[in-house]
């Protein structure tokens, strides 16, 4: 067995999008030693640097607005079962977290001097920050890298991909995990471990954010014992791009098409289609994402789609000029895929996008085992049944300040971290080759492909029970000890990992839909249409004893006086 | 027949120690270098290494390497109907097959 590599910080934060970032500068200025790690690259994977579209907070800057206001438009799209709190914080810290980036230098797009802001679809008023052209989620993540860069006390950690947390007597002592680079096991000791992991938009065929993305947090708080809430609520973005073939773009590029130009959506055949299910569209943007995903598979399903399977939206009422004013030199990007939008629509479908379950924490975002912390999009709870635009980098900065802060408070008053065995980890990351094993990466094409065509944004018992079926059986050809013979790099030992989370999170988001008999947000029962007030309840899962136990609890409310000022 | 993309790739764990092997994929109009790669590691050999994120926004900028002598990104350098030659970054430290250290010193795991 290679002798691991011991690394000891004050505080381990998991991940560097944006979450993972804020929490590191943050736990930093505070005083505490950080070790910031991520799988891959630092900053420059997840979900933050596809964040093509916007940022939601009530600066105020177009016309008045309020917290408040935010808050009521988010609860209003969580369909009920919003924690209350969560979703209080972050929109209420939004403003001066915007603010914060503006003075890093994020670059928000202005008009006459002031923020400007995009009104989108749920918000009640322009709220929605943006960098121009196309460029908010890079911007997002090359200002906090740079803070990063200049912040003392941070060191960085890239190729580091995180096997256990380990723990002791409901205590973290800090994590287990992979030198990919090397190949080589490494400990790590930490007073305080933040996970900022992201969502699991990879278990998904269609998706929108980076291949890291498989729901690690989600495995990692699970195994170390932390429950997970409202699983089975999985956000497709309605108008993901499908065709034609697009290289070099984000799949989400035309949500910021939308919010600028409107732009027009219609079946296969050329027909404006959202008010057959109760939207009202008039080439204003205003459809949310769950009834917008849900009209345009219903027209595919009634023979009424474009030919590769999705709508069209066209903005060939638009003019070059008005085009090349609004989006500069994407229009070049797209000539050079042979796309001219003056003359053609193209065809755009659901896709996997984010997650509103997660980690349950609470606005401290500390979790139920002392020194997990939890931030960004890996939280649970804040979003409901179904997030609002704009929310989930506002999330990402605000739950990454809040974490950083409470680990490092943490990291200062305790003396050092409980001491854990990190025995069977260890073992499994220095455990000898396996013979004859299944193809990893053809392996996680399965679960995709079971995931979404059975547990995708239309569901039913039936559906839920094969892929439960399928998913028990990918468990069993990947086994209890890890593909490839280790050393660096080495793909398919990386991905045997990769999917030891994923089918844990894949089952976990099933069965919780499988329970869920009713359809609310992103979350509909072709065989239970309609919502359920005895269902206005959120579901905890946990790992008990190699086995997913499943509770149910009304969503946490804000304290009697602040719900009575909303 | 279909036609096919050929891409003859540099396997090995040291510059001296290494081979080219060449691998035949179906090839669509419109498809990436690293939508050719991927295709080889699901259908053909999942031993592959490659470094991505993103996969198609070229956003994360992990996917660098050489295809016929230029530097390019995977994700935007057009697969083509012929023999191309896809090797690593010829001036960074190899990890493995067509992985590089491209990571600056500072952001790499260090031994206390």
């Amino acid at each position: 067995m290679t002798e691991p590599m011991h690394v000891a910080t004050g505080v381990l934060v998991i991940g560097s999008g944006a979450a993972g970032m804020y929490a590191a500068i943050e736990a930093a200025q505070a005083g505490a030693e950080v070790l910031l790690a991520d799988r891959s690259l630092i900053g420059r994977g997840g979900a933050t640097v596809m964040a093509q579209m916007t940022v939601a907070g009530a600066l105020g800057s177009e016309m008045p607005d309020h917290w408040t206001h935010h808050l009521n438009d988010t609860l209003a799209a969580g369909r009920g079962l919003c924690d209350a709190r969560l979703a209080r914080l972050l929109c209420e810290e939004g403003p001066d977290a915007i603010r914060q980036m503006d003075a890093w230098g994020v670059g928000w797009a202005r008009r006459d001097g002031r923020i400007a802001a995009a009104i989108a679809p749920g918000h009640d008023r322009p709220r929605c920050v943006y960098v121009d052209f196309l460029n908010t989620g890079p911007a997002v993540s090359k200002t906090l890298r740079t803070v990063v860069n200049r912040t003392s006390g941070i060191r960085k950690a890239g190729d580091l991909l995180i096997v256990d947390l380990l723990h002791r007597d409901g205590e973290l002592a800090g994590a287990v995990a992979l030198h990919v680079a090397t190949g080589a096991p490494v400990i790590i000791a930490a007073k305080a471990t933040v996970l900022a992991t992201g969502g699991l938009t990879r278990l998904y065929r269609r998706n929108s954010a980076s291949a890291n993305m498989g729901g690690d947090g989600y495995a990692l708080a699970l195994r170390a014992g932390a429950p997970l809430v409202d699983m089975e609520f999985v956000q497709f973005f309605p108008i993901g791009h499908l065709a034609p073939r697009l290289i070099g773009m984000d799949p989400i590029m035309w949500d910021p098409f939308r919010y600028k130009l409107g732009g027009r959506l219609l079946n296969g055949l050329g027909e404006e289609f959202a008010s057959h299910y109760g939207a009202r569209e008039d080439g204003a943007y205003v459809l949310t994402r769950d009834l917008a995903t849900y009209a345009i598979c219903k027209e595919v399903e009634a023979g009424r789609g474009s030919p590769h399977g999705g709508a069209y939206l066209s903005f060939e009422h638009c003019s070059q000029a008005a085009l090349r004013a609004a989006f500069g030199p994407v229009i070049d990007a797209l000539a050079a895929n042979a796309i001219d939008l003056t003359t053609m629509p193209v065809e755009v479908a659901p896709i996997a996008h984010y997650h509103m379950g997660g980690v349950v924490a609470d606005a401290r975002m500390e979790t139920e085992i002392d020194g997990l912390l939890v931030a960004g999009e890996a939280v649970g709870g804040a979003n409901g049944a179904n997030r609002l635009s704009g929310n989930a980098v506002t999330e990402a900065l605000v739950f990454g300040r809040r974490a950083g802060q409470s680990a490092a408070a943490r990291a200062a008053r305790i003396a050092s971290p409980p001491d854990a065995s990190a025995g069977p980890a260890l073992e499994l990351v220095s455990a000898p080759g396996r013979a004859a094993a299944s193809n990893s990466a053809a392996m996680i094409l399965a679960l995709q492909s079971i995931m979404s065509d059975d547990v995708g944004p239309f569901r039913t018992e039936a559906t839920l029970k094969r892929a439960l079926v399928r998913i028990g059986e990918l468990a069993g050809e990947l086994g209890e000890r890890p593909f490839g013979e280790g050393g660096p790099f080495d793909m398919r030992r990386i991905e045997w990992f990769d999917l030891r989370n994923m089918l844990l999170v894949a089952r976990a988001v099933a069965e919780a839909a499988l329970r869920r008999t009713e359809s609310r947000g992103a979350h509909q029962r072709e065989d239970f249409p309609g919502m359920l007030p005895e269902w206005r309840v959120n579901q905890m899962v946990r790992w008990r004893d190699g086995a997913l136990a499943l509770a149910s609890a009304p969503p946490p409310a804000l304290a009697p006086a602040m719900a009575a000022a909303q | 027949m279909r036609a096919t993309a050929r891409l003859k790739i540099w396997r090995g764990r040291a510059p001296r120690d290494g081979h080219f092997e060449s691998y035949d994929v179906p090839f669509e109009p419109g498809q990436s270098v690293l939508d050719g790669l991927r295709w080889i590691r699901a259908n053909r050999d999942p031993t592959l290494a490659i470094r991505f994120s993103c996969i198609n926004a070229n956003a994360c900028k992990e996917c660098m390497m050489e295809v016929d002598g230029t530097t390019v990104y995977a994700c935007t350098a057009r697969l083509e109907p012929r023999e191309m030659t896809v090797a690593p970054l010829s001036n960074k430290a190899l990890v493995r097959d067509l992985v590089t250290a491209i990571a600056p010193p500072s952001e790499r795991l260090r031994k206390p």
